[in-house]
């Protein structure tokens, strides 16, 4: 039993190829827990098997191997438990901004009056900075718009975790930027636990109590588990003021740009514990640490659980 | 010259009408028969009794210009069998392709679901529908004329079965390409399958089943007119067919033109339904 929120375990996945035989695992052996309450990012090159990861936990898709337990509850298929904000907004053309966020308050609680719903609704729109727009069709939105949308569609459901694929990817950085104090605000607000897909750094510490690293897919492994030891009323405007924030996001960088591509021949593989990732406090350390005299043997630098 | 485009392209419609219309009546001035020609008229007279006088040479702009005023001016009289109004006629042609068409949906629509939301099927019926597909719906007309026994229901189940595969495929083409995020959206919502059906699949079909549904259209109207044709008894085909009996060739053009018309009629009441079911993302 499990005292997490969220639990994943030895989660592995495996696409055949094209003549039908099982290829390579694109990840094997996954394991990482969530709390209640907690952001959650994913940082990996493109390929190391997030979506798939994120969709196992949606239960749009199935692992080959093992399997995620939230709220003591097995994942076996999509639930309104969990809210999801596409990649591509997703979002039905043929509805209006209102249509598309009703459609999914009325799944959720079907017996509501057609008023109730649309107050509810106006009330995550203008969440979003949307409520001059409910009327209008997801053609007549901008990038920044529609996935503003598709946000208060996953909030409007009131789930108990939301589930971001890149949301933002496609945007550009000023409205980014606006979305990001946006969806921290709410965030913060409703207390909403939430694991996001993210290329974006600077994003990740911002918005996370913690940052997944996976190494590079085939076989990708969650690499280390970075803490944001940053206060959490941090704003995107004051965060870089901070001396914890150079550190760690140098650390962040650091691993994507050098350490996630020879991952699986270097001495942190050989320590690796898939089930115990090592968990790292960058921004508490000062540079001049000593690494420590572990008697030759080769030791990772910053661990907090080993 | 500040005109829009649409209206100069109309002047250049009416020169060309106006033109063809000259030319036509240039061309339709009563020759100088040469005396061979009025011997041989003259034998076909004898041949074609009181008929033959309205066979003389191909029929000017004006004579055809005098059916039009004639039959429009007096649409839906009833004379008997044989002589009917043009608004009778077409009547009986668009309700036996209305019938057969609406058979047709009630049939295609939910089964292009079923195909397109299933590869196994998809699979599985491929074969009968690609056989089925290019067979000339008039080859169906014997087998349905025995087994129906009824020209009329013939008819219509000849235009049901033209009217089948466009709309038959079009709706399973549709359903199979709706955009996977909108599925997973409604995966994600828990929405029951008819709610899914109804508010997302044919949503993001109905353009594809739309298209199909006009194409359909297109073709019962000209399948309907050969197959009144066969089955004689009403509709605008059998009016064509009546008055090439009759050797009245302006009744003729008269008709096809009416053919054209309704045919566009039609063609133009489902590009307005698809204009509106259309989504732009
Ligand atoms: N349906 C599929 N069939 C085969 N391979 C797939 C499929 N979906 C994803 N993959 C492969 O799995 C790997 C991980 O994909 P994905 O989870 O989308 O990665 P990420 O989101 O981290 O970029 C990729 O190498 C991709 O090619
Ligand atoms: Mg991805």
């Amino acid at each position: 039993m499990t005292s997490h929120f969220l639990s994943v375990e030895g989660l592995a996945k495996i696409y055949p190829t094209t003549d039908g035989k099982p290829g390579t695992p694109v990840f094997e052996d996954i394991h990482f827990a969530i709390e209640r309450g907690e952001f959650i990012c994913i940082i990996g090159h493109s390929g190391c098997g997030k979506t798939t990861i994120l969709n196992v936990l949606a239960g749009l898709e199935e692992a080959s191997a093992g399997g995620a337990i939230m709220d003591d509850r097995e994942i076996d298929g999509p639930s309104l438990d969990r809210g999801v904000v596409f990649q591509g907004h997703a979002l039905m053309p043929w509805m209006t901004v209102l249509g598309n966020v009703a459609f999914a308050t009325k799944s959720r609680w079907p017996e509501w009056s057609k008023a109730k719903i649309e107050e509810h609704c106006t009330t995550y729109l203008e969440m979003v900075g949307l409520g001059h727009a409910i009327h209008k069709k997801p053609a007549e939105l901008s990038g920044g718009m529609k996935q503003r949308v598709g946000i208060a569609r996953a909030f409007a459901i009131e789930p108990k975790m939301l589930l971001l694929d890149e949301p933002f990817g496609a945007l550009d950085a000023l409205t980014r930027g606006t979305i990001q104090d946006e969806l921290l605000k709410i965030v913060r607000a409703t207390q909403q636990t939430v694991f996001m897909i993210t290329h974006d750094v600077d994003e990740a510490i911002l918005l996370a109590d913690k940052v997944i690293l996976m190494s590079n897919g085939p076989l990708a492994k969650i690499a280390e588990i970075v803490e944001i030891t940053m206060p959490r009323d941090r704003t995107r405007a004051e965060m870089h003021h901070d001396p914890q924030f150079y550190r760690i996001r140098n650390h962040l960088v650091d691993f994507l740009v050098n350490r996630s591509k020879g991952y699986a021949g270097s001495d942190a593989a050989q320590l690796h514990d898939a089930k115990h990732p090592p968990v790292v406090r960058p921004g508490l350390v000062s540079d001049g640490t000593p690494p420590g005299d572990n008697g030759g043997r080769p030791v990772l630098k910053q661990v907090v659980n080993q | 010259m500040k005109t829009t485009l649409t209206f100069r392209a109309a002047v250049l419609s009416l020169f060309i009408f106006v033109m063809f219309i000259g030319v036509w009546h240039l061309a339709t001035l009563a020759p100088k028969e040469s005396a061979a020609t009025q011997a041989a008229n003259a034998e076909y007279a004898e041949l074609m009794g009181k008929g033959a006088e309205k066979a003389s040479g191909f029929p000017s702009p004006e004579k055809v210009g005098s059916a039009f005023v004639k039959y429009l001016s007096d649409p839906f009289y009833d004379n008997g069998p044989n002589d009917k109004g043009i608004g009778i006629q077409v009547g009986y042609s668009l309700l036996r392709v209305g019938t057969g068409f609406l058979l047709a949906m009630l049939f295609a629509l939910p089964l292009g679901f079923v195909i397109g939301m299933s590869p196994l099927m998809t699979r599985a019926l491929n074969p009968f529908i690609q056989i089925l597909k290019p067979i000339s719906p008039l080859a169906w007309m014997p087998l349905a004329l025995y087994t129906l026994k009824d020209s009329e229901v013939s008819g219509i189940f000849v235009i049901f079965i033209c009217s089948l595969w466009p709309m038959l495929i079009n709706t399973a083409f549709g359903v199979a390409g709706v955009r996977r995020d909108w599925i997973n959206v409604a995966r994600t919502l828990e929405v029951n399958p008819l709610r899914k059906a109804f508010l997302v699949i044919l949503p993001a079909a109905a353009p594809t089943i739309l298209t199909g549904m006009r194409i359909s259209m297109g073709i019962a109207w000209i399948v309907i007119v050969a197959a009144e044709m066969l089955v004689g008894g009403t509709g605008i085909g059998y009016f064509v067919w009546n008055e090439w009996n009759n050797l009245a060739l302006p009744n003729v053009i008269f008709a096809i033109t009416m053919i054209g018309l309704v045919g566009m009629a039609l063609d133009l009441g489902f590009g307005t339904l698809q204009k509106f079911v259309t989504y732009r993302e």
